[in-house]
């Protein structure tokens, strides 16, 4: 069984400094719906091939602090979360504005078994 | 100086996949680099919604047309985690032979590709030559030349018979013969050296902290490696990763040629050790009909064998009582998931991670898949500016990109 560490959302960009002081590489992230209204977002870090998973569980129209800042590579899976779950990050320093994938127009977010409306920013 | 933007793909003779690059550029000098995906985006993750589990290995394999094995065999060590299946030793290593096949056949695919870009096509025509002979191995196993479909949760779906595998070390001889012809040429050459060597630096720090995977990775001298963590057979072979310290386009093209020249040398090994068993299961009234399908070493029984299992695939009665070679290459499988894994593999292009979450059904709650074309993006990103217009598309193809895997 999979032993996350949880955190929550004001910690999240915390963490993940001390992660990247601490030598650990950003791995990805995955995010999961919980019931008709919570996300589960998982942030996996990896040092010398060993991992450790972060769970942030979010009800939905939460914004997430960005961990784009910290860790560069974040933005890409930041930005695709958003376009699959409608998920808002604050200050993610490469923003597609939920238009990774999708069109502007759309709002209903394919990968939301209930579907929840992109918050306009 | 004025700025120009300048748009590189989705349609480029260097890309096989769409990937746009919005450019900016001073003079003939890149300065910032924007991606823009989603061209071919599938949605395949959502399908774990209406496929049960059972059926998502077909789905997944065909996330990537280069790595389809490895992402089967991802998928299934994160489901047999999930419900605590323990795989038969002989189908470890038979997981990890048709893992390494299809790293090759990825790599010299890629050495092909790269050499075309800059020009030198007989390179590319070398290297594409000898990616056949893996091509033909995977055809006469398997029956399939790229999507194999051998991996089952339990185990593997096929096994390889003595002749078989003698045949495999003989064409394994050949290709490491051909391949070592093009060592001076891949390594030395003037050309080459010219559009690689000092290319898209990726320093080493820049690589660990932008996320990149693979041989971008190890060509930036990382020995990091998801082979290193013993999945399949690999806790039991050993693996020490090949690895590289200038972090150009050079230094990412020699680990592949040298990974490709590795691979030969694991799958041999993993010959060597493969342990016998007994017979063969499969997961109950799902797949129970797929046995093992043996053919001998001579390449017209292996094609008549090929045929013969292509013919029992149209055929609804069972095929004839064939001398099945030994070796338990899979179990069976009761229940549902439920539960998370994460587990991932080293693809050819770099380290794969699933996210898997069962819920007792026989549906997926969600299989979530890092791909590490995902992971080399802001790399690629970190490497373009300050480069020259004319060395983007071989700094582009330097990662490797595989624009299928990334959009899934």
């Amino acid at each position: 069984m999979l032993e996350t560490i949880p955190v929550t959302c004001d910690a999240v960009q915390g963490v993940a400094k001390e992660c990247l002081d601490d030598g650990w590489r950003f791995v990805t992230m995955s995010a999961v719906q919980t019931g008709d209204d919570g996300f589960d977002v998982i942030y996996h870090y990896d040092k010398d091939l060993v991992m450790k998973h972060y769970r942030l569980s979010i009800p939905k129209d939460t914004v997430i602090p960005s961990i784009s800042p910290v860790y560069f590579a974040a933005l890409l899976v930041e930005n695709e979360i958003r376009d699959q779950f409608g998920i808002c990050f604050s200050d993610i320093v490469l923003d597609f504005d939920g238009a990774l994938y999708l069109e502007k127009e759309v709002r209903a977010m394919p990968f939301c078994k209930v579907s929840v409306a992109q918050k306009q920013s | 100086m004025a700025r120009t933007i300048l748009p590189f793909g989705p349609q480029h003779p260097v890309l096989p996949e769409p990937l746009h690059l919005k450019l900016t550029i001073e003079d003939e000098t890149v300065v910032e680099a924007l991606p823009t995906l989603g061209y071919v985006h599938r949605g395949l993750e959502k399908l774990c919604e209406i496929r049960d589990f059972n059926q998502m290995i077909q789905i997944v394999e065909r996330v990537c047309g280069i790595c389809s094995c490895l992402h089967a065999l991802c998928y299934c060590e994160g489901v047999e985690q999930i419900m605590g299946v323990e795989v038969p030793p002989r189908a470890k290593y038979l997981r990890t032979i048709w893992g390494e096949l299809h790293r090759m056949h990825s790599h010299l695919l890629w050495l092909g590709l790269f050499a075309d870009a800059f020009g030198f096509e007989s390179l590319f025509m070398q290297f594409w030559r000898i990616r056949e002979r893996i091509m033909d191995i995977m055809e006469a196993t398997c029956g399939n030349r790229v999507v194999v479909s051998v991996n089952v949760i339990g185990g593997t779906r096929r096994d390889l018979s003595p002749e078989q595998c003698q045949w495999i070390e003989q064409q394994l001889a050949i290709s490491e013969k051909e391949l070592k012809q093009l060592t001076s040429t891949i390594l030395n050459d003037y050309t080459v050296k010219k559009r690689t060597v000092g290319k898209g630096v990726l320093t080493k720090e820049q690589a660990y902290q932008l996320g990149a995977v693979g041989p971008t990775l190890r060509g930036s001298g990382w020995a990091q490696d998801a082979r290193q963590t013993g999945y399949a057979a690999f806790d039991e072979l050993g693996f020490d990763p090949i690895v590289e310290y200038d972090g150009d386009s050079y230094a990412r093209s020699a680990v592949r040629f040298r990974e490709t020249l590795q691979s030969i040398d694991i799958v041999r090994l993993a010959i060597a050790r493969m342990p016998a068993g007994e017979t063969a299961t499969n997961i109950e009234g799902v797949m129970g009909d797929d046995t093992p399908q043996p053919v001998s070493g001579e390449r017209g029984d292996m094609m008549q064998a090929y045929k013969r299992d292509k013919r029992r695939r149209t055929v609804a009665a069972p095929p004839p009582n064939l001398d099945l070679p030994s070796g338990l290459v899979s179990v069976k499988v009761k229940g549902k998931p439920d539960g998370e894994a994460v587990t991932r593999v080293e693809q050819p292009r770099g380290e794969l991670l699933y996210y898997l979450k069962g819920n007792g059904s026989k549906y997926m709650d969600r299989v979530r898949i890092r791909t590490p074309t995902f992971a080399n993006i802001p790399p690629l990103l970190a490497m373009l500016p300050g480069c020259e217009l004319a060395d983007v598309p071989v700094l582009v193809l330097s990662i490797d990109p595989c624009i299928s895997c990334t959009e899934r």
